[in-house]
């Protein structure tokens, strides 16, 4: 069955599986229409394990097929079968709340009865789907396929199928440089500059540090990029932060007048496009920050948000 | 803890050793299984090893060296895309992954060189890439190392002229642009260095530090093999940038070992073609800077050059090199105000030596470096550092090395003022060295002008200095040095006598001056130069016409009695008295009576007033009588004067002996062995007789003394003289009276009181043999000798 994915909801299974010493008396695959020639990205699932899913944009058209397939010998007795296509937001803290960005609805089957093998094609056309799927500290941004056989006095029978949205920006039409002169009075008076304060995803930073003045003496220095998820509002806002990258720019104590050069590559670092808001539950933005270290294990540091866009890659 | 120093250092240089080596291991695994990944991990693990700051200089260089080996195998890895799959381009991004600056570079560098080779970017691009980004390195000693490491590997990869790296248009000035940058930055770091740590460490850090030397000179020694640069480039580019960094970086170690880098990498040209900003450069530099090794150098390194060939005088010449070297060498001294005398001296040496080597006809040049030193020393008080002197030495042999001449010498007129600086000793040592060279080089020096000269340089041998400390004089060195200046006058020729009479009054006039204690050295010499002028002209006396000839005999015997006058006033009586006498003699020869006259009465007024001590009489009369004998050009009256004069002191010497001994001396006054010498038989009989007398008296004298009477020895002596009388055929002498005599002697002999002394025997007895010889000979003579009975 190339091109076709079996991907088994592993939380479902076992659940499933404690439920009933019997099995479900069907299978259900669910398959994209182009699965052959779609990309594949990574995804974590909750497990840690990681799996290959396809990967979306919004305004696609998501089609596919689903089949049931009933266990030899058994009948499938329903009251409909339905497809989903879900966005959900889920908040750790507030874990099994999901909140449902997306959700659109198609109906596969009226009620009946399966005796046999079944294929249902089914269709989402131009599919809304703001946000990227998103794994974080506190909160994850996932997008399912959910099909469900409905029945009378036992559950229904359920099937996911995730995927991944990825949205492209195109190269904004105004790119800054960051520039700032920063300093203790009388100590250290560095200025900085970066060359650009929107970043895509494999760029590199360029930049340099110029010494105006250095009266401390200073071990290195280095430059960290830092992710800032919060999610929730008000009261109840959590604030994530993470290091991704300590990159040492210096080594050593400069004298007045040096200038030392910046230059980090973002394709090692898996970081994401900046999120400013995703629907008022949460955000994350991205910031450099440039660390010096003198003797003494004293931090001098400035942190200068930076923007994180995809670039359709080519 | 400081003394655990060393040891802590050792064990955590074995730390560093194990962990390159571990991870060396882990490297090999992955080159050998094509594993870029894991190659790359350990590698920067390796390489962490180096981001140690607790070895010295040396030791870290044991690390860097380790280090770098392996690193050639990672290289040749990088090199075999095949082996990795990865593109040298991608390859050259996938290394500036790493986390940690100083391994980063390292393999930025290394992938940096197989890029270049592969040729996927220009060399020029990926050279300025790496060398702006070492930036990132401040820390001075693996700054260094790490720029070390760029230097090398990209060595080989310039693209110079003909290289295969070489570019279009102007490629060289990228490869000569990278060098200098990391010229530039490596210098800076290496004078940083000094500025780390504790300040009671920092001797030992700059001995440290200057380990470090070599790694940023090696920067302009890869410059000046790059093919491209040529007088041109390095006359507007290489020259004009690597001075600026000298000049700014105001470090006095770096300073120093730059500028003698710069002198002795790049070609004697070169420096020839760029003196004026090379030169420029130094008055800029610390006042610390040892600068006149710096310039004593370059003037080797330029004088070897001049003396390399004959035909690159003319670009010496075309550069105005002594102008501008002897301009620069002025404003470093001026600049570098605490620079003490020895520096300044030292570098007027070289200065000497460069213009003694390459323009040795030009005299006025090393009077002007002369003029300068003066100068300088004028401004300082006297010199009492040992070795400023000692360079003040060296600058004033120097043209006498060159000249082999000490006539040269005496034309700079800034010679003697140089050596007015010098402390008394030293004057005295560099006179030496003078007359030394005259000596040496047999120099004659001829004229007045030219001996007035030489004195003034001399002068400290010929007078007492003001002040000096006559205590301290070593007699030997006095004395060397005075017989030293006795030769010298020897020195002083000219075959014109008006000239060499001039000589001689020059010379006169300054070693009279020389006072009691040098006189008695100088004096002679300068009487028998004169003597010889008088011989000189008593030789060629017929050529002689003109009326008021300056130099004559009689002129230089008027000089000559007033200088014996003023040495007897000195006192030096016998020295007087004895060249009296040759004067005497001199004035005999050239027939001027009354000259010589004056010359004897000189010496027996010496004789009588200043010469008391007996043994000393007796020596001065013998020497009057002796000379004296010689005379033929007195008249009666004055001969017999002096004779009687003489015979008188003779018979009152103080001793019986002397007296005797110095009467029958007299004898010869009467009887002179020549064709138309005085032959006075009679008076000579008398003396003898006399002498006899005392001889008698002499004996008897010592009878009573001492009991006993002496030798016969004055009797045999006065034997023979009667013998020698009788030979020459004098009639009072007869052979009866000798022959009473050898019968006296005996009878001495066998006197009891009679010493028997072998030597009187011996004396007799070959006497005897002596009148048996003449009797058997025969002839005339023997005919005679047989009066004699014995």
């Amino acid at each position: 069955m190339l091109g076709k994915l079996l991907i088994q909801d592993s939380t479902k299974a076992s659940w499933n599986y404690l439920v009933g010493a019997f099995k479900p008396p069907c299978n259900i695959f669910i398959s994209f229409a182009d699965g052959r020639s779609r990309k594949q990205v990574p995804l974590k699932k909750e497990n840690g394990k990681t799996v290959m899913v396809a990967l979306f944009q919004s305004q696609e058209n998501i089609v596919g097929e689903v089949v049931i397939e009933p266990i030899q010998g058994k009948k499938v007795e329903h009251n409909g079968v339905k497809i989903e296509l879900l966005g959900q937001i889920e908040l750790y803290f507030d874990r099994g709340n999901f909140y449902d960005f997306t959700s659109l609805v198609r109906e596969l089957d009226v009620p009946g009865e399966l005796y046999e093998r079944k294929t249902y094609p089914f269709e989402f056309s131009t599919v809304e789907m703001p946000y990227e799927s998103y794994n974080g500290v506190n909160v994850r941004l996932r997008y399912i396929l959910k099909v469900t056989i409905s029945r009378n006095y036992v559950s229904n029978i359920v099937e996911y199928q995730d995927f991944v949205v990825r949205n492209y920006t195109p190269p904004p039409s105004i790119n800054n440089s960051i520039k700032m002169e920063v300093g203790i009075e009388d100590c250290l008076h560095i200025e900085f500059e970066y060359s650009k304060s929107k970043y895509h995803l494999k760029d590199v930073i360029i930049g340099k540090i110029y010494f105006l003045l250095v009266r401390i003496k200073l071990k290195n220095m280095e430059l960290e990029i830092r992710r800032r998820e919060s999610t929730g509002s008000g009261p109840n806002t959590y604030v994530e932060t993470e290091t991704l990258a300590k990159f040492e720019l210096m080594d050593g104590a400069p004298v007045r007048g040096e200038s030392i050069p910046i230059r980090l590559f973002l394709s090692p670092y898996e970081l994401t496009p900046t999120y400013r808001n995703i629907n008022n539950k949460f955000c994350v933005k991205y910031y450099l920050n440039l660390v010096l270290v003198d003797e003494e294990d004293r931090r001098y540091f400035k942190q200068q948000e930076i923007t994180v866009y995809r670039l359709l890659e080519t | 803890m400081m003394l655990n120093g060393a040891e802590d250092e050792e064990k955590w240089l074995a730390e560093g050793i194990a962990g390159i080596q571990h991870n060396a291991f882990y490297m090999h695994r992955a080159l050998d299984s094509n594993n870029l990944r894991e190659a790359l991990k350990y590698s920067a693990q390796m390489l962490s090893e180096l981001r140690t700051s607790k070895l010295s200089p040396h030791k870290y260089y044991d690390l860097y060296m380790r280090a770098f080996d392996e690193l050639r195998k990672l290289e040749i890895f990088f090199k075999d895309e095949g082996k990795h799959g990865v593109s040298v381009v991608d390859l050259y991004e996938l290394v500036q992954h790493a986390g940690n600056i100083l391994p980063r570079l390292y393999l930025l560098c290394t992938v940096g060189s197989v890029y270049i080779k592969s040729k996927e970017a220009p060399a020029k691009e990926v050279l300025k890439d790496l060398v702006e980004m070492c930036r990132g390195v401040q820390h001075p000693l693996r700054g260094l190392f790490l720029r070390s490491y760029l230097a090398q590997v990209s060595r080989d990869k310039l693209p110079d002229i003909g290289s295969e790296y070489e570019g279009d248009a102007d490629t060289v000035m990228d490869a000569v642009e990278f060098v200098l940058q990391n010229f530039t930055e490596m210098n800076k770091l290496w004078v940083r260095m000094q500025h780390q740590g504790p300040g009671r460490l920092r001797e030992k850090r700059e001995k440290e530090r200057n380990e470090l030397r070599d790694l940023v000179g090696k920067n302009l020694h890869v410059l000046s093999q790059i093919e491209g640069v040529d007088l041109e480039m390095y006359k507007e580019t290489v020259l004009p940038r690597v001075l600026e960094q000298v000049v700014n970086c105001k470090d006095d170690l770096s300073q120093y070992y730059l500028m003698d880098c710069i002198i002795q990498v790049f070609p004697d040209e070169y420096h020839l073609q760029t003196l004026e900003t090379l030169l420029g450069a130094c008055p800029q530099l610390q006042p610390t800077v040892d600068i006149k090794t710096v310039l004593s150098r370059l003037m080797d390194r330029l004088s070897n050059y001049a003396a390399s060939s004959a035909d690159v005088l003319p670009e010496f010449l075309q550069v105005e090199a002594f102008a501008k070297l002897s301009n620069a060498i002025g404003k470093v001294i001026e600049a570098q105000v605490d620079m003490p005398a020895v520096g300044a001296i030292t570098l007027y040496v070289s200065l000497l030596t460069f213009t003694l080597r390459v323009h040795p006809d030009r005299l006025d040049y090393v009077d002007l470096v002369l003029g300068a030193c003066v100068k300088k020393l004028s401004s300082i008080p006297k010199l009492d550092d040992s070795r400023a002197t000692k360079q003040v030495v060296a600058l004033l042999s120097a043209p006498l090395e060159k000249y082999n001449d000490i006539v040269t010498a005496l034309t700079l007129s800034n010679y003697p003022r140089v050596m007015d600086h010098l402390d008394n000793g030293t004057n005295k040592v560099m006179a030496m060295v003078i007359i030394q060279s005259i000596m040496k080089n047999n120099t004659c020096i001829s004229t007045v002008d030219k001996v007035e000269v030489l004195f003034e340089l001399i002068k400290g041998l010929i007078k007492d200095t003001d002040g000096a400390d006559v205590d301290e004089l070593d007699e030997e060195d006095f004395k060397d040095e005075q017989n030293a200046v006795a030769r010298l006058i020897h020195m002083l020729y000219n075959n014109e006598p008006e000239e060499m009479l001039k000589i001689i009054c020059t010379v006169r006039k300054h070693t009279m001056a020389g006072g009691p204690k040098r006189l008695p050295f100088t004096v002679p010499s300068l009487v028998f130069s004169a003597l010889r002028l008088i011989r000189q002209l008593q030789g060629q006396e017929g050529d002689i016409v003109g009326e008021e000839v300056p130099a004559t005999p009689k002129k230089i015997f008027q000089l000559l009695n007033q200088i014996i006058e003023d040495l007897s006033n000195v006192p030096s009586p016998e020295l007087a008295l004895r060249l009296s006498l040759q004067c005497a003699e001199a004035a005999n020869d050239c027939d001027l009576e009354h000259v010589a006259y004056e010359f004897f009465t000189q010496a027996f007024v010496l004789y009588e007033e200043e010469i008391a001590d007996s043994k000393a009489q007796v020596t001065a009369i013998h020497l009057i009588i002796g000379t004296l004998q010689r005379m033929n050009v007195f008249g009666v009256e004055n001969r017999d004067t002096l004779t009687h004069k003489a015979t008188g002191y003779s018979a009152r010497l103080l001793k019986k002996p002397d007296q005797c001994r110095a009467v029958y001396a007299c004898s010869h006054l009467f009887w002179v062995d020549d064709q138309d010498g005085i032959k006075d038989g009679e008076r000579v009989l008398l003396c003898l007789k006399r002498a006899l007398r005392i001889a008698n008296a002499a004996q008897q004298m010592a009878n009573v003394a001492r009991g006993s009477s002496g030798p016969v020895t004055l009797f045999v002596e006065i034997l023979n003289k009667y013998l020698y009388f009788f030979e020459k055929g004098n009639q009072q002498i007869t052979g009866a009276a000798i022959q009473g005599l050898i019968e006296l002697i005996n009878t001495e002999k066998q006197n009891d009181s009679a010493t028997p002394d072998s030597a009187s025997d011996a004396f007799l007895a070959s006497t005897m043999r002596y009148i048996q010889f003449q009797r058997q000979k025969g002839g005339i003579m023997g005919e005679k000798f047989e009066s004699i009975k014995l």
